[in-house]
């Protein structure tokens, strides 16, 4: 579950890190009182889950009143590659001396957290790492002990911070370890981490991955995230307790089981067809749950076929095919679909099916077969008989 | 021969009293595989159809002599299970759980990997271990699957069940069928199961079922290039899934450049690897480089 900048940085704050003082708003008025709070010049800066901000012109400095109206409604409202802007932060503006990089994640392949520090801050760090790999220090945490404050320190001078911020540098790496740990984290980054003039070590902006299967230990997350840019599909999948992920072609998937769900999207692409989404009903599942996963995948409009492909293990076909027929007599689709189901009782699913005659509604024996029917039938084109 | 299960396993469940956890120990043991007995704290004393429960692993142990766990407690309580295991001196834990938190799963790996050597986790959040003909741990359907020559692993369940079914289909059998999981942080890696098949004398070949996110992947093709003398091959899925969404597995999340299906497939291939470009393709191939013929143990 990714964050936004100033949910972030909420989070930062409560871990001690250093953050400029702002306050999230949705409209101009509220942006002119926050800014007054805070006091000018402000900046004004876009939040939404995509990179890029400032180049978009989603990020704006404003000296005076007239300049943050200018801005505010600007940026309000403005599309950045698809996420419309309806939240803006408004912090006081930081003096600049340096610009710092430093990050902790989840590192799977060593199978420890990993800490990420570079004095190259406020540019993309991937460049960094690529171009001069040397100026981005690496350190492996042991989870079990944590990052001690000697680690921390050498971390911060190995990678070349100025000798005076040296301690500042190191106490922000703690503090962003324990975001990263209390708040179960899978990523907690801050690019640019600046020092002020002053000699203060500072977040300017925040990127945080929190732990979906955490969340129960965090209640108070639980609302974050950017809920008013997710896919409303998507949001309603979530409040289903249904795996969905909506995608831009026409054709509807339905399956068991991630890594299959993930191979049949392939499948169909590979035979000139385009998924329209990302389904896992997952294992065990019943009547019930088929018949919602329907419902959801037709509620996006751009599908024109589905195709259903279960391979039963824990599943039984004879439930899936039942879940169908029910769907089928609620719903009455108006799109053509193709069914595969091999596995637990596929016979018997396949004779309900079968029995139940229902308009529209072809079998597949194969998983091939059948991503090669639903794309016809997507494009318009007759397959033979239903089945 | 098969790896890490076998006609020796002793099974003991954690969670055997839950719905999920006494339906699959049950269908675990009328397959063949010794239940010798089950944790659930508060329980101890009691049965499930005979197979009995104790209160902890360290009186499992005692009394029971268990070689594998299986772990089927809700998320909150996994790791704990796990651990408890692992502390009784339990050999092999298969962790079936859905939805551990990944600092829980650092946690244990960890942990095991410091204080108790001796203990491989399989898993979280995989269908887990069948060794057909011998024993099955875990929520794969047996029926499937017969005694054979092929080594199969695998991040995902449901697509082991595919191309093991095409498989088979072919004519062919499976020495075992490990599924490692699809979580970010899994107790075994594609390399350390290519290790065991390596060194069972059965395996012939081995199938190797990946999937976006991570680079245990990339990983396995250095191991398979530099370690391996038995062919594998080899099957990705995901190509076709978006950047930065997480695709049904906790560890199924292309980041940024890394992780892609392309990627993968295009390591696996640089080291002579054959990919299948789908589970079909894949199976048909492994059929090919075993000479067509079957060579299902006789």
């Amino acid at each position: 579950m990714d964050l936004l900048e100033y949910q972030g940085k909420q989070l930062f704050a409560r871990h001690g890190l250093r953050v400029s003082q702002g306050k999230p708003v949705t409209n101009v008025e509220d942006a002119v009182t926050a800014a007054a709070e805070v006091g000018y010049p402000v900046v004004v800066k876009a939040q939404v889950l995509i990179g890029g901000r400032g180049k978009a012109g989603g990020v704006k400095l404003a000296a005076d009143e007239s300049e943050l109206r200018e801005h505010a409604s600007n940026i309000l409202g403005m599309d950045i590659k698809g996420h419309i802007v309806r939240t803006v932060w408004i912090e006081h503006a930081s003096d600049i001396a340096s610009e710092y990089y430093a990050s902790v994640l989840l590192d799977r392949s060593a199978k420890k957290p990993l800490v990420m520090f570079s004095v190259e801050g406020g540019v993309d760090i991937e460049e960094v790492a690529e171009k001069t790999p040397e100026k981005l220090i690496r350190h492996h945490v042991d989870p079990l002990a944590g990052l001690s404050r000697a680690e921390a320190l050498r971390i911060a001078s190995e990678g070349g911070a100025d000798a005076d911020v040296v301690e500042g540098v190191a106490d922000a790496l703690i503090a962003l370890y324990e975001v990263w740990l209390q708040e179960d984290a899978t990523l907690a980054e801050i690019n640019p981490l600046i020092v002020t003039p002053e000699r203060e070590v500072k977040a300017l902006d925040s990127k945080v991955s929190l732990d979906g299967n955490a969340l129960y230990r965090h209640p108070e997350n639980q609302s974050l995230s950017d809920s008013e840019n997710e896919d409303p599909l998507e949001r309603r999948a979530k409040e289903e307790g249904v795996q969905y992920v909506k995608l831009d072609g026409d054709i509807g998937i339905l399956g068991n089981g991630a890594g299959l769900v993930m191979s049949t999207l392939d499948v169909v692409s590979q035979a000139g067809g385009a998924p329209a989404n990302f389904l896992d009903a997952g294992g065990g599942s019943n009547a019930e749950t088929i018949k919602q996963a329907v419902d959801l995948i037709l509620a996006n409009e751009a599908v024109n076929a589905v195709l259903v492909n279960i391979f039963a293990g824990i599943t039984r076909c004879d439930q899936v095919a039942m879940g169908l027929i029910a769907a089928f007599e609620q719903i009455k689709p108006s799109v053509p679909f193709v069914v595969r189901l091999d596995g637990t009782n596929d016979v018997e699913g396949r004779r309900l099916l079968a029995e139940a005659a229902l308009a529209n509604v072809h079998t597949a024996k194969t998983m091939n077969e059948a991503a090669e029917m639903v794309v016809a039938l997507a494009a318009g084109q007759s397959v033979g008989a239903p089945a | 021969m098969s790896v890490l299960i076998d006609e020796r396993t002793r099974l003991c469940v954690a969670g055997i009293t839950g719905r999920e956890g006494s339906f699959h120990t049950l269908n675990n043991r009328n397959y063949g595989t010794n239940v010798v007995g089950g944790v659930t704290p508060g329980k101890g004393g009691q049965d499930v159809e005979g197979i009995p429960v104790f209160d902890s692993w360290e009186q499992a142990v005692a009394e029971a002599q268990p070689n594998t766990a299986m772990i089927f407690v809700p998320p909150r309580f996994a790791a704990d299970a796990i651990l408890e295991a692992a502390a009784a001196g339990v050999e092999l834990v298969i962790a079936i759980t859905e939805g551990i938190p990944a600092h829980d799963e650092l946690r244990v790996y960890n942990t095991i990997a410091r204080d108790y050597p001796g203990t491989r986790l399989i898993g979280p959040n995989c269908p887990g271990i069948l060794s057909p003909g011998k024993a099955n741990v875990g929520i794969i359907p047996a029926s499937f699957f017969q005694d054979g020559n092929v080594g199969v692993v695998s991040r995902s369940g449901t697509l082991t069940y595919q191309i093991g079914n095409e498989i088979a289909q072919a004519g062919f059998g499976c020495s075992t069928i490990v599924g490692i999981g699809g979580d970010p942080v899994p107790g075994s890696s594609f390399v350390d199961i290519l290790e065991l098949f390596e060194s069972d004398e059965e395996t012939e070949l081995v199938v190797l079922s990946g999937e976006i996110g991570g680079s245990a992947e990339e990983e396995a093709a250095e191991y398979i290039a530099e370690n391996m003398s038995k062919p594998v091959v080899a099957y990705i899925a995901g190509f076709t899934a978006p950047a930065g969404k997480q695709m049904g597995h906790a560890g199924a999340i292309v980041s940024g450049s890394a992780g892609t299906a392309a990627a993968k497939a295009q390591a696996l291939e640089a080291k002579g690897v054959r990919v299948g470009r789908t589970p079909t393709e894949a199976a048909r191939i492994a059929v090919e480089v075993l000479g067509g013929a079957s060579l299902a143990a006789s």
